[in-house]
């Protein structure tokens, strides 16, 4: 490999801190929801960003969006940093589809209106040339011209998700966020969307942010994929190399927990007990300590760093060649 | 051999609507004994909520409903009045709701709620209830169970609540158990927990389990019978094993196949999809209603369609084994 060219998207060191009031006369406390966080996406590539609720992943999707500002950090687009460009340019680079198509669209607007909005907005070509472009993206998203006149209520959920995906495409972005896109839906209609996704990215050289708790579809649809933890990337790797040959003991877990459709199996036991951790009173150390089979004295006392793996990091004391516990396994 | 605990025969449930007679629910038969559990799987609109309900007792006043025989424990549910339904629910058979978020009674704590249907089913004095409801939430690995007595439902994160869901169901002991996508709102490691729990406490209670869900992992994982639903027919029954190994419905086979599969499926390629959408059941309802997105569909579908049982395996198809010879051939 020569030069690499230029992420198309980069996080560097991005921390996202609210204050939180703990009852009514309560002082403020801080709640780190993104902690430090430094992300590298080639064009073209999928990072799945998987995590349980609460960790900050979507949190961070705001951030990219533009609808939070980071406490700390930079984020750059194309080594830009988003916060020097209006929310206008930004809007044109960078789009979202949300998770719920029931409540992510206008039930009083019509299909036309919802999918040409951003063109309207933008002042982007006039009424012909928004009708034109509206039929030529729903037809790109597999939708008959004829729906352009309906209204969400009168289509099924797959539908709505294709109105989404046609809506944020419509304005040629270069990176879509995905945030759980097909976790309403059906089985049979998210194997369309996640189709259809693979297909736009290929056709039109798209980058995603692919948020979703679902491991399985994370590793049909990511290139990438970042393990989250109380605000931090505890873990991040090429797909491949995460689920065959994970490290951090949390992604370990993670992975474990996956059921997949193999009868006999049993429900796997992830040994990590039930709580996820009060992001308001983060554990001491390592925040996965109080949760890790593997953890010892030294996790709890110490924060561990980032190591880099090939093509990716990892946050643990058990690969930390400097570090008391290795065990001299890395590969 | 033991008679099953519930046995249901030709259950059909009607919808009077605006166009005619929604025929949600269309003679389904299964039994179920004492220490299993069925999993109902199937897509939105199929009538595996409804049957649910039907079993429980809790339909609409609209919704008419008739059965050959639907008997629990040698009752006659088709002829019990509400005062003898309110004696089996909560008491000997018990629902755990989907949504946490709206089944319990904001304006109660936890622990009146939890308490209720032990004072009014049993004769324990509240000192009584109050222990066990602490012992079921330490079961359900709720810590400090003590103090979430006196705490209200907004004050506990969505996995908390589907646990206090799954301890008040539990209460009583109940001898059936009927779970309507309990884990789908969870994240996985939780899910994973949740599962593993309702598996063992059923096993060590001798409890019976209806889990309806669209989620095929969790199926394959927990299920001792498969009953896979699709527009208000069971189009598919047998051991878990028989259905996940050997699926004969083309609709069985079509779920199966919009899986990616950790292992098997490669990354990113096309996966199966079941086109079209789900017919209409308004109105006169013949023939196999999974016709218009079936693959091996030819005229003789729209007639009668024989089931063909082999064992404890079953299933509705004009097609001797479902055509599942033809499409491996191709595979």
């Amino acid at each position: 490999m020569t030069t690499a060219p230029a992420p198309i998207l980069e996080l560097r060191g991005v921390t996202k801190t609210y204050r939180v009031k703990q009852g009514l006369f309560g002082t403020p406390r801080p709640l780190t929801a993104v902690n430090d966080v430094s992300i590298s996406l080639p064009r073209g590539e999928v990072l799945g960003l998987v995590g349980e609720s609460g960790c900050g992943k979507s949190t961070l999707a705001k951030i990219l969006l533009g609808l939070e500002s980071p406490t700390a950090g930079q984020v750059l687009v194309e080594g830009q940093e988003i916060g020097a460009q209006d929310r206008m340019t930004l809007a044109r680079r960078i789009q979202p589809i949300f998770q719920d198509p029931y409540s992510s669209l206008n039930p009083r607007k019509s299909i036309f209106d919802i999918v040409s909005l951003p063109l309207r907005v933008h002042r982007i070509g006039d009424a012909a040339s928004w009708d034109k472009e509206v039929r030529k993206i729903l037809d790109i998203v597999g939708l008959p011209a004829r729906v352009m006149n309906t209204f969400p209520s009168q289509m099924s959920g797959g539908q709505r998700q294709r109105v989404a995906i046609a809506r944020a495409l419509i304005m040629k972005p270069e990176i879509v966020i995905c945030d759980e896109p097909t976790s309403a839906l059906d089985v049979s209609v998210q194997s369309q969307i996640l189709n259809l996704l693979g297909d736009l990215r290929r056709e039109f050289g798209l980058t995603y942010l692919f948020i979703s708790h679902d491991l399985a579809v994370v590793e049909h649809l990511a290139t990438r994929v970042a393990v989250m933890y109380l605000g931090r990337i505890v873990e991040e790797a090429e797909v491949g190399g995460l689920f065959d040959h994970a490290r951090h003991p949390y992604t370990q877990a993670l992975l474990k927990s996956v059921l997949t459709p193999e009868p006999g199996l049993g429900v796997p036991d992830t040994q990590l007990g039930m709580a996820y951790p009060n992001p308001i009173d983060p554990p001491s150390g390592c925040h996965f300590h109080p949760r890790c089979p593997k953890a010892t004295a030294f996790c709890k006392a110490t924060a561990p760093r980032a190591l880099p793996t090939p093509l990716g990091h990892v946050e643990c004391h058990l690969h930390d060649p400097q570090g008391p516990m290795f065990i001299g396994k890395e590969g | 051999m033991e008679n099953p605990l519930l046995s249901v025969r030709n259950l059909t449930l009607d919808i009077p609507v605006g166009g005619g007679i929604l025929h949600a629910v269309r003679g389904i038969d299964f039994d179920l004994k004492r220490g299993e559990t069925l999993c109902i799987v199937g897509e939105s609109g199929s009538g595996k909520s409804l049957t649910s309900l039907a079993l429980m007792g809790l339909l609409g006043k609209t919704i008419k409903r008739s059965a050959d025989e639907m008997t629990f424990d040698g009752i006659d549910l088709t002829r019990a009045n509400a005062r003898t339904m309110r004696s089996l629910r909560g008491a000997r058979m018990a629902m755990i709701f989907q949504e946490p978020m709206t089944s319990l009674n904001p304006a109660y704590t936890i622990g009146d709620q939890l308490t209720e249907a032990l004072l009014l089913h049993k004769s324990v004095g509240k000192d009584a209830a109050r222990a066990r409801a602490i012992e079921l939430l330490e079961k359900v690995g709720i810590t400090a169970a003590a103090s979430r007595l006196s705490q209200y439902p907004h004050q506990l994160s969505g996995g908390l609540r589907q646990r206090v869901m799954i301890a008040m169901a539990l209460m009583c002991e109940p001898e059936l158990i009927i779970a309507d996508e309990p884990t789908t709102a969870l994240d996985v490691t939780i899910q994973a927990q949740i599962l593993r729990l309702l598996y063992d406490l059923g096993r060590e209670m001798n409890m019976a389990m209806i889990l309806i869900t669209h989620d095929l992992g969790v199926v394959a994982r927990v299920a001792d019978k498969v009953a896979v639903m699709y527009a208000g027919e069971l189009v598919e029954t047998g051991s878990a094993t028989e259905v996940f190994n050997t699926p004969s419905h083309p609709y069985t086979r079509g779920l199966l196949r919009c899986i990616p599969l950790p292992g098997k499926t490669e990354r990113g390629s096309t996966l199966g999809t079941i086109p079209g959408i789900v017919p209409s059941l308004i109105g006169d309802v013949a023939g196999c209603a999974f016709r218009t997105r079936c693959p091996h569909a030819t005229l003789a579908c729209r007639g009668d369609i024989p089931r063909h049982i082999t064992g404890g395996h079953a299933f509705r198809c004009i097609h001797a084994d479902g055509k599942r010879h033809a499409e491996e051939a191709t595979a």
